[in-house]
């Protein structure tokens, strides 16, 4: 039986603070690794237009989309990488890239 | 001194591999390894010892199979050769990256094209930046003992890096030479079973071999050459453990009559023994000549290598590799390098000799020494190819 020798540091910092191999010492924490600093665009959503289809969530690959209570959707941009999937396939045109910097 | 058994070196290595407890071999066989694969097959086959043999379809299947094997706590070993290692080479950093242990031979051959089955160290210098311990043999005695020896020194918790023996095809994996084997009682002593760091297990979910992103990527890389580096102080407490309980002596750095030599020539592998004894004979005419030996290649044993060239005019650095279109050898580029800053430094030729099984006898490595009476330096000649 292995025996639970390690435990998960804070996120490292310093190169010293990883763990040894990048090794992670705790199980379903991928949420904890914020992968979305490197998209160039991210989308925007028009509510006006938004017919609520949820073709945007079903597309997502990144799986970041939500629905809000109220129905409509929005991308947590913490995962979001800015591929424009969504934007590309919403029919009604309620959503758009925009760039990073605007 | 033990009792001695004639063997061929290949099969040797297998059996060396056989008294270290391991749990997982998966071999693809290349000449000239085979006989290392074969008789593994054999050993574990005949229930020799209670480990599991993976029948792989290529070498990149052995060494992915083999970093699972490990990443769940079992003592992994592979072997193999030139275009064996070079199919391996994607998965050999990774191996490395992820911490794991893993313990292989790899018996140097000539890698393609032209085919060429016959021995050099191409196929290893390809790999040299894989983050692999890499330790070269000078005789069969050295591929048992290295063989034992590179579990100690990849497993031990300071290092937890994988290693490579690189044991010179044909020139030695073929040889028949009389080799003394530790008893399997005096390897457990030595090599107690592995204790993992950390294992894959169902109970307690972990992951290894995760992504990195540019933000961490670079201190992952860091904590790795650390980790290689720092393995070197370990190497030379395994080689001096060895010493204690076997009684033969191991440096990462040999010298032969090197301390009052004006001339120095430096090798690595089999060729060793053959300059040792052009060396000898040089000195009966008087020739002030020596060797230096370098066992281990990476880490590169920097203060090691400028000690013992400290008080040398010349050095000869051979190398059984070239790196296409650079600056010579490997070995004399690592060399060269290091030495740079040093206020007195010898000067130092660079010889690429013995490609592709080209033998080199010991009237080959007189005539080498010769090359340091010439007036101009080259940055690196090749010895011996038709004009």
């Amino acid at each position: 039986m292995a025996k639970k020798k390690t435990e998960q540091k804070k996120w490292p910092e310093k190169w010293h603070e990883l763990n040894p191999g990048c090794m992670v010492f705790a199980a379903g924490n991928a949420a904890n690794y914020k992968t979305g600093s490197w998209k160039s665009q991210h989308p925007v959503w028009d509510n006006s237009k938004c017919i609520k289809c949820g073709i945007c969530y079903i597309f997502c690959p990144e799986g970041c989309i939500q629905e809000t209570q109220d129905g409509f959707y929005e991308a947590n941009l913490d995962y979001c990488k800015g591929c424009g999937i969504c934007a590309h396939e919403c029919w009604p045109g309620a959503i758009v890239m925009r760039e990073e910097e605007e | 001194m033990g009792k001695r058994v004639g063997m061929e070196v290949a099969i040797a290595a297998a059996e060396a591999v056989a008294l270290c407890n391991i749990d997982v071999a998966a071999v693809y066989p290349i000449t000239p390894q085979s006989h290392i694969a074969e008789h593994m097959a054999d050993i574990i086959h005949d229930g020799r010892i209670d480990a599991e043999f993976i029948t792989v379809e290529s070498e990149h299947s052995a060494i992915s199979a083999l970093a699972g094997a490990s990443a769940a706590g079992a003592r992994a070993y592979t072997a193999t050769s030139s275009q064996g290692l070079m199919l391996m080479h994607e998965i050999l950093p990774i191996v490395s990256a992820m911490r794991l242990p893993v313990c292989m031979a790899n018996a140097n051959r000539a890698v393609s094209g032209p085919l060429n089955i016959w021995n050099d160290h191409t196929d290893i210098m390809p790999q040299r930046d894989s983050g692999w311990i890499c330790l070269f043999t000078e005789n069969g005695q050295e591929a048992i003992d290295l063989s034992i020896m590179s579990f100690k020194i990849a497993e031990d918790p300071e290092v937890m890096l994988p290693c490579v023996v690189n044991i010179d095809g044909f020139q030695l994996t073929h040889m028949i030479e009389p080799l003394e084997f530790p008893s399997q009682a005096e390897v457990a002593k030595f090599l107690p079973p592995r204790k993992p760091f950390a294992q894959l297990h169902p109970d307690n979910p972990i992951s290894m071999g995760c992504f990195a992103m540019p933000d961490t990527y670079a201190e992952t890389v860091k904590a790795k050459e650390e980790a290689l580096r720092g393995s070197k102080k370990v190497v030379t407490r395994v080689f001096a453990e060895w010493a204690k309980r076997f009684g033969r002596k191991y440096n990462v750095v040999e010298t032969y009559r090197a301390k009052d030599a004006d001339t120095l020539m430096l090798t690595m592998g089999s060729m060793g023994e053959t300059a040792a004894t052009a060396v000898d004979e040089m000195r009966k005419a008087g020739r002030k000549v020596g060797l230096v030996k370098l066992r281990l290649w990476r880490p590169f044993p920097v203060e090691e290598i400028k000690a013992a060239v400290a008080g040398c005019k010349t050095l000869i650095v051979m190398d059984r590799a070239i790196s296409t279109g650079g600056a010579g050898g490997p070995v004399a580029t690592d060399v060269k390098s290091i030495l740079y800053g040093e206020k007195k430094r010898p000067r130092i030729l660079n010889v690429i000799a013995g490609l592709g099984g080209r033998d080199l006898t010991v009237g080959d490595f007189v005539n080498m020494f010769d090359l340091a009476k010439k007036k101009k330096d080259e940055p690196f000649e090749f010895y011996g190819v038709r004009e």
